[in-house]
């Protein structure tokens, strides 16, 4: 009775912990099985059994014909994506938050709805608006499909930043003798910067691994996440949990780096 | 630390030359100066007037208060000679210089802002040097460190403005705007955020770097003591307008408003009316006293018949025991009354006194040796010397300025 009474009372106390653990291993488990199977030597076309551990796809990441070219492509529409809609977004922030002009209120609900809207809705009507405009689905659709969606989250991002930002602040650069432009790049800018980074981050891996939308307005072109679902149909090639860890790593490592820094800063801070 | 200033001083020739090239508006360095003169100036937002036309000249050099209720314009004025406020009318200028359609950026004037709006993302060095950079000042170590040192931060030069305490902050905030050598400093409110104590050491702070750097200073402020306690000339500022303007002792002793009486300090106020001229004095009537005010003190109608506000300050009167009435010398205002209150501050005792010519008359009573009977209740007998005395146009509101200064802003003891 009392190792029993001393138990509860132990796992009371770790309640918390445990089930910490036990979400974590729920987020992680996906990724593990990618990375394991990323090892994986399979019989025939689908990799979902396992066989023996090879270095084979790590070794020759490109040896699936169309794989690195879909992820150079997608890698190059989420950098484009992303720089579109943080400029755009960051400039739509400052317009909502310093300016009143006529449709202020309207824009600021209008800005959710792509956040808002079911993306097949979403994907369907962009298709349309390409078709009737008689524009050629391709590169250029896919990216202006995705700097709409991008645009609402980096606008939610920015403008909570902006928002909290002391207007006296820029007053006080121009007592400073700072012009609009250095006040802008010396005082506004890096005040509101963790705020647009947030947004862009989001936007990049928005557009990364976005499906719908690109399937809709990509015409024949192939991005990362269309070739895999388009794999999927005939057979899984392991580069692509080759490609899959590899996203997740850099992910783990830009976080990790994030999280050094920061505890440095605040260590210099507080000696 | 005064070493430290002189120094800066004596580099002030080298420091101005680098401005000049880098500024055209502080062409003539702060050497030249000049007085700050607004003209008709004025603000008005839609159909609300917050300044209405003002014309006030602040001398260089001098250190200048604007005191008001919050809500007085006091603020806007400030910001209008800064930039960052259009005026609506009117012109500002520097000397000879007129700069009203100069943007701030442009002004050789820097200013303190009521909740510092220190730069989050730099530190307190960057901070201060700030302006330098901005003016294309290549090596600005010395000049900040220097600084620093003069408001007693070189150790914290590399700390986040969000480390410091309150006061600390308030002394970047200070050495942000100083290192430019500005011709004018403009202090909004500055010391509003600080506790009573550190507000009081910071006031004799500032007063002291004034001094030193000989810059004009503006101070905004809804504090009447510290306006008194800090500057040379006050502009009392209410409603849009200044009622008055002065040294702090010309307008305490002879106010020329109820407004101005009321709000710095306390006054008693007696509605009164002239009765006679007799020489340089006017005998006035309240219920069935007789006053008498110097004619030079009263600021209200001198001809018989002329309604009159008959003003003594609480610490200039004296209280007596009716009982010894006949002990008071002649020749003085006395005012008869019943003790309604009475509270104990260790220097003085404040007794507020129910008189049929003055419902609350206050009177402050140093603490030498007390009267056991003037207890509330006792009935007494006020008095005061007719040249403590001073007059009002009645045609004012008699409260004016009154519900806007806390009991604890009084100028108790």
């Amino acid at each position: 009775m009392t190792f029993l009474r001393s138990l509860s009372r132990r796992l009371k106390r770790r309640l918390v912990v445990i089930a910490g653990l036990l979400t974590l291993g729920y987020l992680l488990l996906p990724n593990i099985v990618v990375t394991v199977f990323s090892f994986n030597d399979p019989k025939g076309r689908f990799n979902y059994e396992w066989q023996r551990f090879s270095t084979d796809a790590w070794t020759d990441p490109c040896g699936v014909a169309g794989l690195c070219g879909s992820l150079s492509l997608s890698l190059q529409l989420a950098a484009w994506a992303t720089l579109g809609a943080t400029v755009l977004g960051t400039m739509t922030a400052f317009a909502l938050v310093r300016y009143r002009f006529r449709a202020r209120g309207a824009v600021n609900s209008l800005i959710f709805l792509p956040m808002a809207m079911p993306e097949v809705v979403m994907a369907a009507s962009l298709l349309t608006l390409f078709l009737n405009l008689g524009a050629e689905l391709g590169f250029r659709t896919i990216l202006i499909a995705h700097v709409v969606f991008c645009l609402s989250f980096v606008v939610t991002a920015v403008k909570a930043r902006v928002m909290s930002m002391d207007p006296r602040l820029e007053q006080a650069a121009q007592d400073l003798y700072a012009g609009p432009l250095q006040t802008f790049l010396r005082v506004t800018l890096p005040i509101a910067a963790p705020g647009i980074a947030a947004g862009a981050l989001l936007a990049f891996a928005l557009s990364f691994d976005d499906f719908i939308i690109t399937n809709f307005t990509a015409g024949s072109t192939v991005t990362f996440p269309m070739f895999v679902w388009g794999s999927a149909q005939r057979g899984t090639p392991v580069q692509i949990n080759v490609v899959g860890t590899a996203v997740f790593l850099v992910a783990v490592l830009c976080v990790l780096a994030a999280m050094v820094m920061g505890n440095r800063r605040n260590r210099r801070r507080a000696s | 630390m005064i070493t430290v200033i002189r120094k800066n001083s004596a580099k002030n020739s080298s420091r101005n030359s680098a401005k000049d090239s880098a500024k055209d508006a502080g062409k003539d360095g702060p050497e030249a100066g000049g007085d700050v003169r607004l003209s008709g100036i004025s603000k008005t937002y839609g159909s609300f007037t917050a300044v209405r036309p003002l014309d006030l000249t602040v001398p260089q050099g001098s250190f200048f208060a604007l005191l008001g209720a919050s809500g007085c314009g006091k603020t806007t004025t400030l910001r209008m000679i800064a930039g960052l406020e259009e005026p609506s009318s009117g012109t500002v200028s520097l000397g000879e210089q007129d700069v009203t359609d100069l943007p701030p950026y442009r002004r050789p004037v820097n200013t303190v802002f009521q909740s510092y709006a220190l730069f989050p993302h730099l530190d307190i060095f960057e901070n201060v040097a700030f302006g330098l950079r901005r003016r294309g000042i290549k090596s600005v170590k010395k000049q900040v460190g220097e600084m620093l040192d003069l408001v007693q931060l070189g150790e914290q030069a590399r700390k986040k403005p969000h480390q410091l305490s309150g006061g600390q902050q308030q002394r970047v905030a200070v050495a942000r705007a100083l290192i430019n050598t500005p011709r004018v400093l403009l202090l909004d409110e500055p010391l509003g955020a600080l506790d009573l104590k550190l507000r009081r050491q910071m006031q004799l702070e500032l007063k002291r770097i004034q001094t030193e750097v000989g810059i004009t200073f503006i101070h905004v402020t809804h504090d009447q003591e510290e306006a008194m306690t800090m500057a040379d000339t006050v502009a009392v500022m209410n409603a849009g307008r200044v009622e008055q303007l002065g040294p702090p002792a010309d307008l305490y002793e002879n106010p020329r408003t109820t407004f101005v009486a009321n709000f710095l300090g306390t006054s008693n106020l007696i509605e009164a009316e002239v009765d006679s001229r007799s020489g340089d004095e006017i005998v006035l009537t309240a219920g069935d006293c007789k006053l008498v005010l110097p004619r030079a003190r009263c600021s209200g109608p001198t001809a018989s018949g002329g309604r009159v506000l008959v003003g003594v300050r609480p610490e200039k009167t004296s209280l007596t025991h009716a009982d010894e009435a006949g002990g008071i010398p002649a020749g003085r205002n006395r005012v008869t009354g019943t003790i309604a209150d009475s509270s104990f501050l260790g220097v003085s005792t404040q007794y507020v006194v129910d008189s049929p010519v003055c419902p609350e008359f206050e009177v402050y009573v140093q603490n030498i040796d007390r009267d056991p009977r003037l207890v509330p209740g006792a009935e007494v007998v006020l008095h005061w010397s007719p040249a403590h005395t001073f007059g009002l146009d009645a045609a004012q509101d008699i409260d004016a300025g009154t519900g806007t200064v806390g009991p604890d802003e009084g100028m108790a003891a």
